[in-house]
């Protein structure tokens, strides 16, 4: 066993790279969450963003378009599941499941001729003296800009939820349905631009794997990211920042036994690569064992189907 | 403009109705797509609902392959249909599958090359405990500690994905296989072998189970306690913690048995058609059976229908995919799409659809 083979650094340095896929899909999902619809086709949404934001950004050979197209793509599935749900108001667990197997379907459908490609490589952001810097420099001044997109997505979606107007209204659809229907707000209308949003930033996260972390097209490569970011957002009691640590966390994880895999520790591959998924399990038991202090935070209309009589 | 009433009670005429209604938009929307692909939409889904069964080029080979395929996609939607109709959610039956696939397999391998007449009913035992075991993990953690049993029963698909890994390569790994990864083949040893019961009907004793759990199941819902109390779950929770109903009984039991079918479905699965551990042995049926336990509205008779009509469409893919050169990942989208029109009619069972002029509210 040799642990010296590893790095310090380089496992910080793409710990950020490895976790945010997972972070951009969580915040997503938070927001859609804060206003009371559960979307379980969060793995759906970024498998076909990461193919939508794969073909694009081959074709128009400009990762920032393939970007663009991947948010795009996210929205308009994301908007599929908005439709059935707020407007046919059909079951929003079982709707999110067919959005996720319906996502991985399309997705290799349209992924199919472009398996084995690379794709257009995404530069770093110049920074100047900052990415000199001995230590920081490399952990967190060499990086593509999509990871600083991130982290000001999660800054802004603080900001929108606890201090401005926008956020109260969203919260309190997210909390009671009926009142802010009886104040007039448009219940549905707000709902479902949360949804477009948490599509557009799942699909983001897709196209960072497929984009820069890969970087290329197979299928079913998100292998089950989404879900991870269900997870994390229940992980960081809805409150962004939160979620930013958990996903930095399982970042650090994934990474992590990578790197021991890599570095040929003793305990066999296939146990080392379940380590992220049991890890998620034991913290959503720890997060909801104590039910009084996990509930705290929940948005009260989640999952619940909302249909004005009126 | 259009607005939705609630009818005091789902209309039972369009529940019927819906899933027929739901298959011919997905037959419209299916033809759209293989249209965009460049294929003659008429010819693809002739090909994939017609050719199957009753072509005289393919029939002998796919009709058989029918209740193949059928038989574990029924067997997995039967179990999941009970927990759905609770409010409980496990779709982590791709996971149970593997597991109880493992474990019966394993248990096949030890008497290895031992003949005797108790060595498959020992495998579908195992087969049945592993995977009601490994649905009870996140039983137990909602019981216990009130975790999401979505989330937890889906992880547990990636983790025993891995675990399938390291048995193929590993524990159960055939050690005259010359170092290829893959258990020995079931099928040539007599003794754990499932084989076809009936000449060129495909039906093996997994075909068999499934007839049994449909009948179980009806039994179940309609003339059992149980039953009941799983349908009165679902429809007022509070209502039956008052009429005695112990959530957490509800909870370990229908994971528990959902988690055992799906078990039984991987033994069976590769005891017979698969024959062997192998890398990739797991072949999506735990999450198309979530698609069949829907199509057929949750109802024991349903999911018979709906699986014989899923297991089609695997098939006919197949067939499409040979014939035409339709990729395979478009049976997926095919049946993906399905659900959401399976879905989106709902509306029609639980709401009237009237047009009224604008007025002030």
């Amino acid at each position: 066993m040799d642990f010296g083979s590893i790095n310090p650094l380089i496992l910080l340095a793409s710990l950020m790279v490895a976790s945010t896929p997972i972070l951009l899909a969580a915040i997503g999902e938070l927001v859609v969450e804060k206003s009371g619809v559960l979307n379980l086709g969060v793995e759906g949404m970024m498998i076909v963003g990461a193919v939508t934001g794969f073909i694009a950004a081959v074709n128009l050979d400009s990762p920032t378009l393939g970007f663009v197209a991947a948010a795009f793509g996210g929205a308009l599935l994301s908007l599929l599941f908005g439709f059935l749900t707020q407007v046919l108001l059909s079951n929003q667990v079982a709707t999110g499941l067919a959005l996720t197997l319906f996502g991985l379907g399309i997705a290799a459908l349209m992924g199919q001729n472009y398996v084995g490609i690379r794709a257009p490589a995404t530069l770093d952001v110049p920074l100047g003296p900052l990415a000199d810097i001995p230590v920081l420099g490399p952990v967190l001044f060499q990086h593509d800009a999509m990871i600083y997109v991130s982290i000001g997505i999660v800054a802004a979606v603080w900001y929108v939820l606890t201090k401005t107007r926008a956020g109260l209204i969203l919260r309190a659809v997210g909390e009671s349905h009926d009142a802010a229907h009886a104040l007039g707000y448009k219940v549905v209308r707000i709902r479902l631009m949360a949804i477009a949003f948490g599509g557009a930033c799942a699909g983001l996260g897709g196209a960072y794997l497929s984009l820069v972390r890969v970087p290329q097209w197979t299928e079913g490569m998100t292998a089950g990211a989404g879900w991870i970011a269900l997870a994390i957002v229940v992980f960081a009691s809805w409150k962004p920042w939160r979620a930013l640590l958990g996903a930095y966390l399982f970042g650090g994880i994934t990474v992590l036994q990578l790197n021991l895999q890599a570095a040929g520790f003793k305990i066999p591959v296939e146990y080392l690569s379940m380590s992220p998924y049991l890890i998620t399990i034991l913290v959503l038991v720890i997060m909801s064992r104590d039910r009084s202090r996990a509930a705290l935070n929940a948005p009260a209309a989640l999952g619940k189907p909302f249909h004005a009589s009126i | 403009m259009i607005t939705l009433e609630r009818r005091p009670e789902p209309s039972r005429m369009w529940q019927a109705m819906t899933p027929i209604l739901a298959v011919v938009l997905t037959m419209i929307a299916g033809g759209l797509l293989f249209a965009v692909l460049g294929k003659d939409p008429f010819e693809a889904i002739r090909t994939i609902f017609w050719d199957p069964l009753f072509n005289p080029q393919f029939a002998s080979y796919s009709r058989p392959q029918l209740l193949v395929k059928a038989a574990p996609l029924i067997l997995i939607a039967i179990g999941l249909s009970l927990g759905f109709r609770a409010g409980i959610w496990n779709i982590g039956a791709e996971g149970q599958y593997i597991v109880g696939a493992i474990c019966g397999a394993a248990v096949g391998l030890a008497f290895y090359p031992t003949e005797a007449i108790y060595i498959f009913p020992l495998m579908v035992l195992a087969g049945a405990i592993g995977g009601t075991l490994w649905a009870m993990i996140p039983a137990v953690l909602k019981i216990r500690f009130g975790t999401n049993e979505i989330l937890v029963s889906l992880m547990l698909v990636y983790v025993a994905e891995q675990l399938l890994a390291s048995m193929a390569l590993g524990a159960l790994r055939n050690p005259d296989g010359g170092g290829f990864p893959g258990s020995r083949n079931l099928q040539q040893y007599p003794s754990a072998a499932n084989p076809e019961l009936i000449a060129g009907t495909g039906a093996h004793w997994g075909v068999v189970a499934a007839f049994i759990a449909v009948i179980a199941a009806y039994v179940l819902l309609n003339k059992h306690l149980l039953g009941y109390q799983i349908k009165l779950t679902g429809q007022a929770p509070r209502a039956a913690r008052f009429a005695g109903v112990r959530p957490n009984v509800l909870i370990a039991l229908c994971l528990g048995i959902s988690g055992g079918l799906a078990g039984l479905a991987g033994l069976f699965e590769v005891s017979g058609p698969a024959g062997q551990i192998s890398i990739d042995f797991n072949s999506f049926y735990g999450f198309t059976a979530i698609i069949v336990a829907f199509l057929g509205r949750l109802h024991p008779i349903g999911i018979l229908l709906a699986g014989l009509l899923m297991a089609l469409t695997y098939i006919g893919g197949e067939l499409a995919q040979f014939m035409l050169g339709i990729p395979s990942a478009a049976i997926q989208a095919f049946q993906g799409m399905l659900l959401f029109f399976l879905l989106g009619v709902d509306v029609l069972s639980n709401f009237r659809i009237r047009i009224k002029r604008k007025q002030v509210a």
